[in-house]
């Protein structure tokens, strides 16, 4: 099944791919025993002359340990998974490569810090559906709607994050592969749903350089001053 | 509680009323329950309908005909393709544009279509027969009592949901097309007519499932006050049979839930036509707080639709296993904790909407939680099974089908509830395939089960077996055929509520699966016709039933098979619980309810 997943090209997607596999032997061992228990006793059980159920109303001993055992491993699966689901969305790690997109009907806003390297200044840099961002680099999203709720899904990057009007989300991830993504919208927001659509393209640092430069965009390293709210703490590494 | 019963003794022995009410404004629990499954079954038949113009698109968007088509295609062209060789959905020329373009449909309606199939399905179809046509037909037959205890109430309350049903009906009529939000219907999405070009068809939405509330809310009080009063004597509540359980805490969560869906909905039509700002934030509003409210509202909901097939099922599994349930109280006291711990996962809907990602750990860890009472029942089904004498009746196929499909629902629950799995497969067709699995594979074969089992009950005459059967492997085969192959999708990526899967290159390698699944879903529903003609035929041509067909045990079974106004001859006393099949030391293997235990098998049994 997990074949199906889309190529994962992000630091932290092998994490979420992994999760996702421990849950897939978990529950596909657990779906085998009872079906197979399940068929088992039909075929053995099933109605002959003669035959008479056994008159029992149940056990207490096997009660408790169908109760705990289910529950130990949902424990553990939740503490495993937490600590990864923090890492991930509780904070993002400290960069100084940041953009804002803003989703509307229906198009994602993809919007740059100029030269200055500070957002809402003239020379800010704003383009339509094209996220373009350097490899290897925590790149931190601002996430914000004009209109209804739109959610930004980046299928390769493992991401997915609704963006609310009225509020300011941040969300981060770092590429892994050069290349190009899409960048599908993932709550229905209307008529235009479907379609609304961008592109991230991951390029290498000499490549992000020179399309920065041609863009007049901030370049990542110049943009540090604009740092101001870089995230906490990594656990995990 | 006898005042009560004596009332209804007189009323019993009043002279039969006449045609209308009888028939149309009848105040007896059982024809109620008879009205609410012709509504919940018609209404059926359009939410499939929907259902199947979807897939269409899914598979065929726009009607186009793939450059490439694979054999399926070219298989489903030779019978479909019109004259230019488009693939318009079948029997659709006649809708009318601006929705249908000669049976090729645009975005806005396919919306209305997403929107207006689960909507149906879960307010007009499951709630209704569930638990408006069960709940009705059984609570009073299977506690022991004449009626409810407001029988004047429960004709409202069928009233009011029938009158709901045609408000959302009339949202299909109205310019600017059906509501096309989301059965969630998402603030500010919903709550504004510009953002989704639909006007009065939203706010129509909004009425019926108001009226709607107001109608379950006369049944859940009824019904509670019904368990709680009108027992027969001897029905403590644990010899309840877990039908009754589970119908009971069904009520109790109805009591509590409905309201906040009725206030949040409020709230929603006083932002579309007052110039209220509860969830627009251009004006102060919050757009989250709709999500809280409905899902609120909307947990509870998933196990108002779950818990009385679950019941259901353990009472037919006893039943043809002809064996004790196993663990009833473990049973009882499981159903009770997932009423209590659904109050408190709404946030798993709402993990990637921008809710402070600690509350996503709070979220997980309760939900987590909640699958314990869950896996204890499905080990508790198990358990009854084991050293039964199973007879393979089609009410037990439904259950057997309903335990299996369950577990898998169940199961494909904990990626989402996982929250970093969740990021990347929150409102994609993993959850599509999950709620059809706990809803259609749960709660729908939850209903054939019932049909099939009190059919007898209910109108006197036995199903066909074969037919039945037919029904039955059909519907098991394509359920799967459709649903399954979700989950594969749904991990390839692909989105909820797409009009055009083709629009995205990602999707391109599974865009099969979409043809696959539709082929799928055209066999799913030519395998239902084999459930209509029984339907029907049976009512009029069936076996007459005899008043305890499969030899079972609760009260219901006591009553003449239909039962008349008033239930049972004489109010019958009960001396143990349900399940007592298979006894020692007796010639037959089952004791109604009714009949006294010997004083053999008596020793331990208080």
């Amino acid at each position: 099944m997990l074949r199906w997943l889309p190529e994962d090209v992000s630091t932290y997607g092998v994490h979420i791919d992994q999760m996702f596999h421990a849950i897939y032997i978990v529950t596909a061992i657990t779906f085998v025993l009872v079906e197979v228990a399940l068929i088992v006793f039909l075929i053995r059980y099933r109605h002959r002359p003669g035959r008479r159920a056994v008159y029992t109303h149940g056990n207490t001993a096997l009660e408790i340990a169908w109760t705990i055992a289910p529950a130990v491993i949902l424990v553990i699966l939740g503490v495993v998974s937490n600590q990864w689901w923090n890492y991930i969305k509780a904070s993002v790690p400290p960069t100084d490569f940041h953009v804002r997109v803003t989703a509307k009907q229906f198009n994602w806003e993809v919007l740059y810090p100029g030269p200055d390297g500070k957002f809402d200044t003239a020379d800010d840099v704003k383009l339509d559906n094209d996220l373009t961002v350097p490899v290897h680099k925590v790149v931190r999203v601002t996430l914000k709607s004009r209109d209804v709720i739109h959610s930004f899904f980046l299928p390769n990057l493992r991401l997915k994050q609704d963006a609310v009007p009225g509020r300011d989300i941040d969300v981060w991830f770092e590429a892994t592969k050069t290349g190009k993504y899409e960048m599908p919208c993932a709550e229905l927001c209307g008529f235009g749903h479907s379609g609304m659509k961008g592109w991230l393209f991951v390029q290498s640092a000499d490549e992000y350089q020179r399309w920065a430069v041609e863009k007049r965009v901030a370049l990542a390293d110049d943009a540090a001053p604009m740092l101001a709210r870089a995230g906490g703490g990594v656990p995990g590494r | 509680m006898s005042q009560t019963k004596t009332a209804h003794e007189a009323q019993a022995h009043h002279e039969e009323p006449g045609f209308i009410r009888t028939y149309v404004f009848s105040t007896d629990h059982k024809m109620i329950g008879r009205q609410f499954l012709a509504l919940g079954l018609t209404m059926m038949i359009l939410g499939g309908a929907l259902a199947f113009m979807i897939r269409w698109e899914l598979a065929w968007p726009e009607g186009k005909m793939p450059q490439n088509p694979s054999a399926m295609t070219r298989i489903v062209a030779s019978v479909f393709a019109d004259a230019d060789g488009n693939l318009p959905v079948p029997l659709t020329k006649w809708i009318p544009e601006p929705y249908m373009y000669g049976g090729i449909m645009g975005p806005e309606f396919y919306n209305a279509l997403v929107t207006m199939h689960a909507t149906i399905m879960v307010f007009f179809v499951v709630m209704p027969i569930l638990v408006g046509c069960f709940g009705n037909f059984l609570i009073p037959l299977m506690i022991g009592t004449r009626d409810m205890a407001f029988p004047l109430l429960n004709m409202v309350s069928f009233w009011v949901a029938a009158v709901a049903g045609v408000i959302m009906l009339g949202g299909f009529f109205v310019e600017g097309g059906h509501a096309a939000a989301g059965w969630t219907s998402y603030a500010p999405l919903s709550a504004q007519a510009h953002f989704s070009g639909v006007d009065w068809g939203q706010n129509l939405w909004i009425i019926s499932l108001i009226v709607l509330g107001i109608s379950s809310l006369m049944g859940s009080i009824n019904y509670i006050t019904t368990v709680i009063n009108m027992r027969a004597p001897g029905m403590t509540y644990f010899r309840m049979p877990l039908t009754i359980w589970s119908l009971f805490i069904v009520a109790i969560l109805l009591l509590l839930a409905l309201p906040v869906l009725t206030s949040a909905l409020g709230m929603l039509l006083f932002d579309r036509t007052m110039g209220t700002s509860f969830f627009l934030p251009d004006r102060g509003g919050q757009p989250l707080l709709w999500q809280h409210l409905f899902w609120f509202f909307g947990h509870p909901e998933v196990y108002i639709l779950i818990l009385p097939a679950m019941g259901i099922a353990s009472d037919v599994l006893a039943t043809f296993s002809r064996k004790p349930i196993f663990g009833y109280k473990a049973m009882a006291y499981s159903m009770i904790a997932i009423a209590f711990l659904s109050w408190i996962v709404w946030g798993h809907h709402m993990f990637q909407s921008g809710m402070n990602p600690a509350l996503g750990t709070t979220f997980m860890i309760s939900t987590m939680v909640i699958a314990v009472p869950s896996a204890i029942k499905t080990f508790n089904w198990l358990g009854t099974l084991w050293g039964g004498n199973i007879r393979f009746a089609s009410p037990m196929l439904y259950a057997l089908a309903f335990v299996s499909m369950f577990v898998i629902g169940g199961l494909s629950g904990i990626y989402m509830a996982s929250t970093p799995v969740d990021i990347f497969i929150h409102d994609t067709y993993f959850i599509v395939a999950h709620i059809h699995y706990v809803v259609f594979g749960g709660s729908i074969f939850g209903v054939f089960a019932a049909i099939s089992y009190w059919f007898p009950k209910i109108f006197g005459r036995m199903m066909n077996e074969t037919l039945n059967k037919i029904h039955f492997w059909i519907t098991l085969v394509f359920f799967n055929w459709v649903f399954f192959p979700m989950h594969i999708i749904g991990v390839g990526g692909h989105m909820r509520r797409i009009y055009n899967p083709m629009q995205y290159e990602f999707l391109a390698p599974i865009q099969w699966w979409n043809e696959f699944i539709t082929v799928g879903i055209i066999c799913l529903a030519l395998g239902q016709i084999f459930f209509v003609i029984n339907f029907f035929w049976s009512l009029v041509a069936g076996k007459v039933a005899e008043r305890n067909p499969w030899h079972a045990n609760t009260l219901e079974w006591v009553a003449p098979s239909p039962p008349p106004h008033g239930n049972f001859d004489a109010i019958p006393t009960v001396h143990h619980g349900p399940y007592e099949y298979s006894l020692p030391d007796m010639q037959e293997d089952w004791l109604p309810q009714d009949r006294p235990l010997g004083r053999k098998a008596a020793m331990g049994h208080a």
